[in-house]
């Protein structure tokens, strides 16, 4: 299963291999769980673990709320209810489920980040990149629609807000958001649909995650470095690495648990923290909320949506060239959707052979601005649409697109990077120290 | 590796956290005058007053019911632990009180604990069973709402806020007589002043001033909207304190595991 040349699965009693000639299941896990790892990871890949027990909360808190929630315009709302009041656990349930979403979205971020940090998206690693991508984006279908479920006022009106996004589409636009919706707005066929859909996508999810954490078993795991995993034989791989039983489990449990203490913390004492208080008011399609914000994991991109308006001047040109076919509304949609979509194609807009940022003297400046300008993007979804909110959102959409479209292409030609160690082990070593005794591990003065 | 890689985690844990409470910005009550009353069920270790829930289930019935609804709320919670606790025989008697519509009758009968609190009986009276939540009195500090976690969201604060912050002023509009006050985000509102002081009488005696009822009614709704909240705050403290506990030996497992691996650490 992986490049990285280790120890293989032997059947030894004749039960096991009477198994293993007809079905080799035992040896797939085996190769699974103890793949070479490289031995230098930090901190920052734990979020993978994170991530999966995070999608295995959501479906097992999820199913049991399903068990007791009614997706029906006059009931959903009091079901909620019900499940928060007659349920037993059911208020827990609930309220780990909402925050679920959130710690998923916090985890999917500094994962997202971590790649791009160290390059992880770079060959041979673009397919497990654009799968991660693909898995970002059906959580935040899914988390979309499951906001729409309580049928709260920001459900209803994020749910009209968003979905409306699909009918700015010239042409098949108005009959896309027709059929989204089962009806001209937003009414029960469409929380029957949103419903069915919230639950069947997680399992897609699931599905995705598989071929996800193929993908990188195969190309093997990137590195703080950068720098491959010698590969020329088991006992080169594994100066370079240890299996990922038990070094990577008890480390990635022992961040876990860190991470839900500080979840059970939120869970426990302040469970709306993150919510939106006009959610507890029972949808009316009568009475629109005053400000009506998405949930924070979307608010980046409702900044960079809503940044594009008819003053701009990138807008004018646009809808004059097309002879107004794209016009402001429709600009933002594809201006929202390109932000995720560059960032998608990143392995092929960043031209340095370098991979990892910390040998990047300049990159680190620019990639740092990107985090700081995500942040500012999230802050700015938030605020109401007006002035001076307005222009520095465009500011801070300009360049999360520049980053991807100008400054990765052109520092792969200008910037000269630091010297990266030889290998994995070099780097380890330098880090811990080597190992008084061990013949594999003399100070290397190369660098 | 050790505290360094603790203060990566948390720190990380925490700007995530701050920076995520951007979605409660919009939330605040914008030129609205909330009062910050001391409750006692405010952070990770508030628990409900008894004999507060008590008096202000009494406000609730003897002035709010007769226009506002609580459709949400069963009428056998009022015996919770964790609630009000009032005595079986006494919820059963309580719930005599309220007429419910029953449809296998087709008509109206007495209600039994097991039936809910009755709605609004004023259509444009709001029901009460989730204001204490769909009001946020708070906001800060600087937006990031951080402090719900020593003090709520200010829900309560805001009903109380609302019910004290009457001026005496009236004006006249579109045929409504509205009435002036400092926690209502337009500054008029059309419910009449509801309490003034000495609106009930409590059998133990208690103050009846305007601030306590105010505040007695505001943590009973505060109960109404989050009935399980002394339930999840036990079940909060357990999960905090078990994951720590967790964390502390798989950090020592972790610690073990590796060390034959690493040496001293040089940088």
């Amino acid at each position: 299963m992986s490049g990285i040349p280790h120890d293989h699965y032997e059947p030894k009693s004749n039960g096991e291999k009477w198994l293993h000639r007809r079905l080799p299941i035992v040896g797939l896990m085996y190769d699974t769980l103890m793949i070479p790892t490289p031995k230098n990871l930090n901190w920052m890949w734990i979020w993978g673990i994170v991530l999966t027990f995070c999608l295995a909360l959501q479906i097992v808190t999820g199913i049991i709320l399903a068990m007791h929630y009614t997706p029906q315009i006059d009931s959903a709302f009091a079901s909620v209810e019900h499940i928060m009041r007659n349920v037993n656990g059911g208020h827990m349930l609930r309220y780990i489920h909402t925050n679920g979403a959130s710690l998923f979205f916090i985890a999917v971020y500094a994962h997202i980040f971590r790649g791009l940090y160290y390059g992880s998206y770079k060959a041979p690693r673009e397919v497990t990149w654009i799968i991660g991508m693909l898995i970002y984006l059906l959580m935040m279908a899914t988390g979309f629609m499951g906001y729409v479920l309580p049928w709260g006022q920001m459900s209803f009106w994020g749910a009209t807000v968003i979905t409306g996004l699909f009918g700015a589409i010239p042409f098949i636009g108005e009959g896309l958001q027709t059929f989204l919706l089962g009806g001209p707005a937003v009414g029960n066929p469409t929380l029957n649909r949103f419903f069915s859909l919230h639950y069947l996508l997680p399992f897609v999810i699931a599905a995705l995650v598989m071929v996800h954490i193929w993908a990188f078993h195969t190309t093997g795991n990137n590195n703080p470095t950068g720098v491959e995993v010698r590969r020329g034989s088991k006992d080169e791989a594994k100066k370079d690495t240890l299996p990922f039983w038990p070094y990577f489990v008890i480390k990635d449990l022992f961040a876990l648990a860190v991470i839900l203490a500080v979840f059970f913390a939120v869970v426990g004492f302040m469970p709306n923290y993150l919510g939106h208080p006009d959610n507890y008011i029972e949808a009316n399609a009568l009475v629109t909320p005053p400000n009506i914000v998405p949930e924070w994991y979307f608010l980046p991109f409702y900044a960079i949506l809503r940044a594009f308006t008819s003053e701009v001047w990138v807008v004018q040109i646009a809808s004059f060239v097309t002879g107004g076919i794209i016009d402001a509304k429709f600009f933002g949609v594809l201006a929202m959707f390109g932000a995720i979509a560059v960032m998608a194609v990143v392995p092929w807009l960043d031209t340095s052979s370098v991979r990892s940022g910390r040998y990047r003297p300049m990159f680190k400046w620019w990639f740092w601005l990107l985090v700081v300008d995500f942040f500012a993007l999230m802050w700015l979804g938030a605020m109401p649409a007006e002035e001076p909110y307005a222009s520095f959102s465009l500011i801070a959409s300009a360049y999360w697109f520049a980053y991807f479209l100008v400054i990765l292409p052109l520092l792969g030609v200008i910037e000269k990077p630091l010297p990266q160690p030889a290998t994995i082990e070099e780097d380890f070593d330098a880090h811990y120290g080597a190992k008084s005794g061990d013949a594999q591990s003399i100070a290397n003065p190369a660098e | 590796m050790n505290m360094n890689m603790i203060k990566k985690l948390t720190a990380s844990a925490l700007l995530a956290l701050g920076l995520n409470a951007t979605g409660v910005l919009a939330a605040g009550v914008s030129n609205a005058e909330i009062e910050d009353f001391d409750f006692s069920f405010e952070g990770p270790f508030g628990a409900y007053d008894v004999n507060q829930l008590q008096r202000g289930l009494q406000i609730y019935t003897e002035v709010c019911a007769a226009c506002h609804g609580l459709k949400f709320v069963p009428l056998r919670t009022v015996g919770n632990s964790g609630g009000p606790g009032l005595p079986e025989d006494q919820v059963i008697e309580y719930a005599k009180q309220f007429e419910v519509f029953d449809a296998d009758l087709d008509d109206f009968r007495t209600a039994l604990p097991t039936d809910h609190f009755p709605e609004s009986n004023d259509p444009n009276a709001p029901d009460l069973s989730l204001m204490a939540k769909k009001r946020a009195g708070f906001s800060g500090p600087y937006g990031l709402g951080i402090n719900q976690f020593v003090k709520g969201i200010g829900g309560p604060e805001y009903i109380a806020s609302l019910l004290t912050g009457y001026t005496g002023e009236e004006k006249e509009q579109a045929g409504t007589v509205l009435y002036q006050n400092t926690a209502f985000s337009s500054g008029w509102i059309s419910m009449a002043p509801p309490l003034y002081g000495d609106d009930v009488e409590f059998a133990d005696g208690h103050s009846t001033d305007l601030d306590q009822v105010a505040q007695d009614v505001s943590a009973f709704l505060m109960w109404t909207a989050e009935p399980k909240m002394m339930a999840r705050k036990q079940a909060g403290f357990a999960g905090v304190l078990f994951l720590t506990l967790l964390s502390v030996l798989l950090y020592l497992t972790n610690k073990r595991l590796w060390a034959p691996v690493k040496g001293k650490k040089t940088s």
